[in-house]
């Protein structure tokens, strides 16, 4: 998402964390796995979605709603 | 699909509807975050909604209130051979009084555009030699993950990581707004991702002691509606308070392990906000036990105080008091390729969304 265009601080989106390891998880953001920090949010499981901020995990939030929000992100061409 | 999408043209209709009946005298509601501002110009939002409700866009878009003394300076730090600048992208063309960070890079600066404030730490111990200075900029949201990447260089034992720090933060800006009998506003549409940190809390003085209704927003198109709707019914029924209608996402007591961290590493601090000047209390600076993190400590550098003048208006655009299209400058000698001012460099800007996006009905005066 990010390697296009301009790289921008306030981008937030929600993704699904599919592994956790100390202070890192990796989530699946629509297909794209990344690595993120949980230092911010140490409660995060695997299997939740969490709104990801500047390669940090900020908050759980849930399913439903991250299918909306990346919806809503699409349609303002903020992720492809 | 199709059926989702009746569904939800029911619901704005039904917003719409009921914004017309409450709304008895024009209104002038402020959303202070850059993805709003772009969010409603997608959307049409100021087209669907009733004459008598205008919207402003305030200083939300973290990138353009940064000032030139701050450009300035982390061009300084740049044009050293000894540096390694870090930053999110859309600070490369912020102007500073004399130049930009896009412009150092292309004479040769060392400057990486980075996802995260923490790759700053990988290029920290790749480059032992360099000094790495990240861009703290950002408003509350933003500002624990440079915390946390302040105390991850700590924990590794890092001496060649430094952040230059100029965090903004939204309520006492708020504030400032509310002191200033330029400013017009009826409501706030508050920012959704700010909250996801700060909670609720943080707002309560709207209410409290400005009588002034606000709400917490999503970033959807019905969201928006939704908070207008709410925002119209606290002002016909005279009950201001903070609301939250990012419900699913927003906690009212935000994020305190980030606030915790953000306390740790940082302490507030009075800032200097672009094209409004000084507001108390609403920054952050590094605090003395990590001094050794702080650039404009661990390594001071001397720069002339800007003293560029233009005919921009920014510091009126950011506080909702012109519309972009009232400086003579706006899509003429500033565009978004050559931005003058820094609302028409961030493609959240209020100066760019309006050049991409067309002014549409957009009203900023009060008569």
């Amino acid at each position: 998402m990010q390697e296009k265009g301009v790289v921008r601080m306030c981008l937030a989106v929600p993704a699904k964390i599919i592994e956790k390891k100390d202070q890192m998880a990796v989530v699946d953001l629509s297909g794209v796995q990344r690595n993120v920090s949980t230092m911010l949010l140490p409660e995060a499981q695997v299997g939740d979605f969490v709104l990801v901020h500047a390669g940090f995990a900020m908050q759980i939030v849930d399913e439903e709603e991250a299918e909306r929000t990346n919806e809503a992100l699409r349609e303002l061409n903020i992720i492809d | 699909m199709t059926e989702d999408k009746d569904e939800k043209g029911k619901i704005a209709d039904f917003y719409l509807k009921e914004i017309d009946r409450l709304v008895t005298r024009p209104i002038r509601l402020m959303e202070v975050c850059g993805t709003h501002t772009v969010a409603i110009f997608r959307a049409g939002i100021r087209q669907l909604l009733p004459e008598k409700v205008d919207l402003v866009s305030g200083p939300g878009c973290p990138v353009c209130v940064t000032p030139d003394d701050y450009m300035d300076q982390a061009i300084a730090y740049a044009e050293r051979d000894d540096v390694i600048l870090t930053t999110f992208g859309d600070m490369l063309k912020v102007p500073g009084s004399k130049s930009s960070l896009g412009e150092a890079r292309a004479k040769g600066a060392d400057i990486r555009i980075v996802y995260s404030p923490l790759e700053s730490i990988d290029i920290a111990k790749e480059n032992p030699t360099k000094k790495i200075i990240f861009l703290a900029v950002g408003f509350e949201t933003t500002a624990p993950t440079a915390a946390a990447t302040v105390l991850e260089a700590q924990k590794e034992g890092l001496t060649n990581f430094f952040v230059l720090s100029a965090h903004k933060l939204v309520p006492p800006a708020l504030r400032a707004l509310l002191a200033d009998p330029q400013v017009h506003v009826d409501g706030f549409i508050l920012p959704g991702h700010v909250c996801v940190v700060t909670g609720e809390e943080p707002f309560g003085f709207l209410p409290l002691e400005y009588h002034m209704p606000a709400v917490i927003c999503g970033f959807e198109p019905l969201d928006i509606l939704r908070t207008v709707y709410r925002l119209a019914c606290q002002i016909q029924g005279e009950c201001p308070a903070v609301e939250n209608e990012y419900g699913r996402v927003v906690k009212a007591e935000g994020n305190p392990t980030a606030r915790q961290l953000v306390e740790t590493v940082y302490e507030p601090a009075d800032a200097d906000w672009r094209g409004i000047g000084l507001i108390e209390s609403s920054g952050l600076k590094v605090r003395k036990e990590y001094q050794s993190f702080d650039a404009a400590v661990a390594m001071p550098i001397a720069i002339e105080k800007a003293a560029r003048q233009t005919a921009c208006r920014c510091g009126e655009v950011l506080r909702g008091i012109v519309k972009p299209t009232q400086c003579h400058l706006f899509g003429k000698a500033c565009v978004p390729e050559h931005p003058v001012g820094a609302c028409m460099v961030s493609v959240e800007g209020s100066c760019a969304a309006w050049f991409k996006y067309g002014s549409g009905r957009y009203s900023y005066g009060r008569g």
